[in-house]
This record gives structure tokens, C-alpha cells and sequence, in this order.
């Protein structure tokens, strides 16, 4: 029962956040602010975390095929197939979901408890326009953050094979042109387009409707991260289940 | 002026405020007093429309706040300016944006004129020194003064303030206790303030609304709050022996 009263809620909320627009001089600058927490700031942990589990994917594979009749370029072949469909757009969404969905959740529920967000309503504020808003629109260039998690994670696969010698470059960039299909790239960016919503909206539901006090405000951190993470990965079923079969 | 006709409000089943009337007069400070947990945050949160009362009419110098559109509510909204029990600042703003902040989202003020409200605001609440500052490098009574500051910075009509020197010693306390007072008169504002502060009542308060399990047990100004034979009352505003003393001197005082 609260699960669809929660579900209600969320869409509620979708439409006050697209209702009564807050002034465009104040937006933008909440706008790049968000750009910077949340874009620019998760740089670093996804850039580290694809090199390195792009070398792993390439290393892996390479150490399960011993089989002579398997062509060498399949290192190549199988670190882009798994970096792009799967790592890049999903697996980095779900550390999204730790990272920015928890600062999201928190620093909105702290606004919560302390009444901030009743100070912006009083003031005649649309508190929900004005704090969910410039998130989502911040992070609708999360697609790029994902574009630079894939290629990191390329090359960190074919740098990881060249040096632990699994494979040669010449090999490895065959494999990654070899049956390569345009179409999967689309499905990876709807998705992750469809993530980023995800991302701006269910944590600051979280935060937003949180109640009582600091206790909380942590409490309401891990609800929101578990919800993000299990929304992710059923859009993520639903959306592969639609598009590639 | 506000009057406040017969509002209910209850939480999970459990009224709260079970039929609450009364007016507050313009230029004046009124008070909401009574124990804690009595209503009095609940009571204000409904005026400011926080709370939506299940029954019962607000009325804003004559407009029911029920009867207005949302675009008029946010409107009535501009016009209303509230200190809350945390002071509720914004705290990734210093000061002076935190002052600044209604004016930047409601006016089309240039940035110049926009900063010369706030410095005469800050003046006003003494705080000119801190306008660099983050809430969080400023102590609670400073916070207190720039809600102030936020509250008025836009002229408001009404003015609400909940508890606004709680937590404060006795000479800050008092301060802001005079700084509200002053800027009520000034401005002619109709100011209502949540205390459970004895000094306040005594101090500013013009108007008196007892509030004791949800119902108003008590009305009136503060030379009356001495004569009352109120049993709550006197329960509740001479529950110290220091104040039970004064009120006998005050007493003594009258009849001579
Ligand atoms: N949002 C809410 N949901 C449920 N119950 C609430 C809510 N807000 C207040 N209450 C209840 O209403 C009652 C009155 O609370 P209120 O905060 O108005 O007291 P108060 O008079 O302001 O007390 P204090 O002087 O301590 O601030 C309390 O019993 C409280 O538990
Ligand atoms: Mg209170």
C-alpha cells in the first residue's frame, strides 16, 4: 500500500516541479551550481572506476578463452560489447545512485528539518520547482559523463591487454570494429537519458518528503539509494527487453 | 489585520487546534503564549497557510486566504514574512544573500539598489559586520537577526516570528524583543509572535493569546495578564516564584 502511495506521490511531485517556473536569472545560476556538484564533481570517481574495470573486463576475458579456434580479437569485441551496453551506462549509474543520489537526498532533507524549505514556500517559492528543477536539468548532461566512462573504459581494456600482453593493439582495435552495430549505442544512451531523470528525481523525493531530524536525514540517504538502484535496474530490464530483442 | 475565525487542524486523527478565534490588529505585537507542545507553532504554521486547517477561515485584511487562487496565495505570500524557531536560514548563502534573496526572486530591482536594501536592513538588525559570513560561522542570536533581517527586507504586512528568542540570554533576548516592536511600529506591520518568554510577554505584549490544549484559554494585553483571575493563566505565566512576586508588587503598585 505505501508503495503506491509513494509512486503517486513521485508523480505529484514530477508535476509541481514543472509548474510554476522560478525566475530564469535565479535558475540559471542554481543550474550551474548543480553542473558543478553533480556533473563535474562525479568526474573523478567515474573516470578511475571505468579505466580500471575496462583493464578488468579485458583481462577477464582474455583469461577465459583458451580455446585456439577463438579468434584473438575477441578481447577487443567483448570489453566494448560489455563497456557499452552494460558497464558504462548501468553499472556507473548504480555508483551514481551512491554518490550523487545520496548528496541529493541529504542536502534537500537537511533543507527539510531545518525549514528551509518551509522559509521557501512562505516566501511564495515553488520549493519543488526550484530545488528538483535545476537537477534534472543539470543532469541531463550526465550522457556525457557516460560518453567519457565508455571510451575510459575502451582504453583502459585495450591498455590492460597490451601491457599484461593478452592482446595486440592491432587485434584488439579489430575486435572493437568488428560486427559493430549503431543501434546499440542509441539503446545506451536512452537509457542513460532515462537514468538521469532517475537520478534527479528519486532522491530528492526522498529528501523532500523526509520527516523528522538528523537521525533521519541519514536514514532517508540509504532508503533513497536502494529505491534509485532498484528503479535503475528494472528500466534498465524493462528498456533492453524493448529495444534489443 | 488578521482574524482567525473557528480554525480546526489535526494531525493522524488527533486534533490539535480544536476551534481557535481571535484578531490581530495591525502596528501591533501580538503573542501567542502556553506551553509547549500546546499548539503554538501548529497555530502559526496554519496562519502562514504551512497547514492547511480542515475547518475554519483566515482572513488577511479581509481576504479569505482559502478563497484565493494559488497565483493570489503566493501573491498574499510576498507580503508575509516569517522568522522560524531555527531561524531556518539558507545555509549555503551568506548573509547578505540570504537578505537578499526575496528581493532577487520576487523584485527586478538592478543588483546595486538591491544591495542597498540589505545593507539598511542589516544596519537595522546591527549585523552590517557580518554580511560576509556563512550561517554556520555565526552565533544563534546573529542567525536570529538576519531571519529578522530576511523577514523584513521585503516590507512585509504581516510579520510572523516563532519564538524568536528562545535559546537566547536575557539581554539579547530583549534586544530583539525591541527590535521586533520597533520595526512593528515603524512600518505599521501586523506582527504575531510565538514566546513562551515572560520577560516578552511583559515587555511587548500588546495583545495576548492564551493557547492551552488547542483551545484559546485567554485573551488580552499585558497590564491585564497581571490582574486576571484566570486560573491556566496564572498557573502558567506565575508558575515561577519571581514572577508571582513581581505580579504581587505590580498589584500592590495599582491599588495604591
Ligand atoms: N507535522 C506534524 N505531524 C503530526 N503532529 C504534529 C505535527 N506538528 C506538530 N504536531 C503535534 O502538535 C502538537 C503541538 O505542536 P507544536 O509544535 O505546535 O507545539 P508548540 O506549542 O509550538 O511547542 P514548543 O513551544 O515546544 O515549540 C504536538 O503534540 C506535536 O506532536
Ligand atoms: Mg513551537
Amino acid at each position: 500500500m505505501i508503495y503506491l502511495e509513494n509512486i503517486g506521490r513521485y508523480f505529484l511531485m514530477l508535476k509541481s516541479v514543472f509548474s510554476k517556473m522560478t525566475k530564469w536569472s535565479m535558475l540559471r545560476n542554481l543550474i550551474f551550481k548543480e553542473i558543478d556538484d553533480l556533473i563535474i564533481g562525479s568526474m573523478g570517481i567515474v573516470c578511475f572506476i571505468s579505466f580500471f574495470v575496462g583493464g578488468v573486463v579485458a583481462i577477464q576475458t582474455a583469461l577465459n578463452i583458451n580455446n585456439p579456434l577463438i579468434p584473438k580479437y575477441l578481447v577487443g569485441f567483448a570489453t566494448r560489447q560489455s563497456v557499452i551496453l552494460e558497464f558504462a551506462p548501468t553499472f556507473i549509474s548504480i555508483i551514481m545512485a551512491g554518490k550523487v543520489g545520496s548528496f541529493i537526498t541529504s542536502s534537500i532533507g537537511t533543507m527539510r528539518v531545518t525549514e528551509q524549505i518551509d522559509a521557501l514556500e512562505v516566501m511564495g517559492v515553488n520549493s519543488l520547482n526550484y530545488l528538483v528543477f535545476p537537477k534534472i536539468v543539470a543532469l541531463a548532461l550526465y550522457p556525457f559523463v557516460i560518453t567519457i566512462a565508455m571510451f575510459l573504459g575502451v582504453f583502459g581494456g585495450w591498455l590492460a591487454s597490451i601491457y599484461g600482453g593478452f592482446s595486440t593493439s592491432a587485434d584488439f582495435i579489430q575486435g572493437l570494429q568488428i560486427e559493430f552495430i549503431p543501434f546499440h549505442v542509441t539503446y545506451a544512451f536512452i537509457k542513460t537519458f532515462l537514468f538521469s531523470f532517475v537520478l534527479a528525481t528519486i532522491p530528492s523525493f526522498y529528501g523532500y518528503y523526509m520527516k523528522g531530524g538528523a537521525l533521519e536525514v541519514g536514514k532517508a540517504s540509504t532508503t533513497s539509494f536502494v529505491w534509485t538502484s532498484v528503479v535503475i535496474i528494472l528500466i534498465n530490464y524493462l528498456i533492453t527487453q524493448l529495444l534489443l530483442t | 489585520m488578521i482574524e482567525v475565525k473557528n480554525i480546526k487542524k489535526s494531525f493522524d486523527g488527533v486534533e490539535i487546534l480544536k476551534g481557535i478565534s481571535t484578531t490581530f490588529d495591525k502596528g501591533k505585537t501580538n503573542l501567542i503564549i502556553g506551553q509547549s507542545g500546546s499548539g503554538k507553532t501548529v497555530f502559526l504554521k496554519s496562519l502562514l497557510g504551512l497547514h492547511i486547517p480542515e475547518e475554519g477561515a483566515i482572513l488577511f485584511d479581509g481576504k479569505d486566504y482559502k478563497s484565493l487562487s494559488s497565483k493570489e496565495q503566493r501573491e498574499l505570500r510576498t507580503e508575509m514574512g516569517m522568522v522560524f524557531q531555527g531561524s531556518a536560514l539558507f545555509d549555503s548563502m551568506t548573509v547578505s544573500e540570504n537578505v537578499m534573496f526575496p528581493l532577487r526572486m520576487f523584485t527586478n530591482q538592478a543588483v546595486s539598489e538591491m544591495q542597498d536594501r540589505v545593507d539598511i536592513v542589516l544596519k537595522r538588525v546591527k549585523l552590517i559586520d557580518a554580511h560576509h559570513k556563512f550561517p554556520a560561522e555565526t552565533s544563534g542570536g546573529m542567525q536570529k537577526r538576519v531571519a529578522i533581517a530576511r523577514a523584513i527586507v521585503m516590507n512585509p504586512k504581516y510579520l510572523f516570528c516563532d519564538e524568536p528568542n528562545s535559546g537566547l540570554d536575557p539581554k539579547t533576548a530583549i534586544v530583539i524583543d525591541n527590535l521586533i516592536q520597533e520595526i512593528t511600529d515603524e512600518y505599521n506591520i501586523t506582527t504575531v509572535i510565538n514566546t513562551h518568554d515572560m520577560n516578552s510577554v511583559m515587555e511587548i505584549g500588546e495583545k495576548i493569546v492564551f493557547l492551552k490544549n488547542g483551545i484559546k484559554a485567554w485573551e488580552g494585553t499585558n497590564k491585564e495578564i497581571f490582574k486576571t483571575d484566570n486560573e491556566s493563566v496564572t498557573d502558567f505565566v506565575y508558575s515561577s516564584d519571581l514572577f508571582k512576586k513581581v505580579r504581587e508588587v505590580y498589584l500592590k503598585e495599582l491599588k495604591e
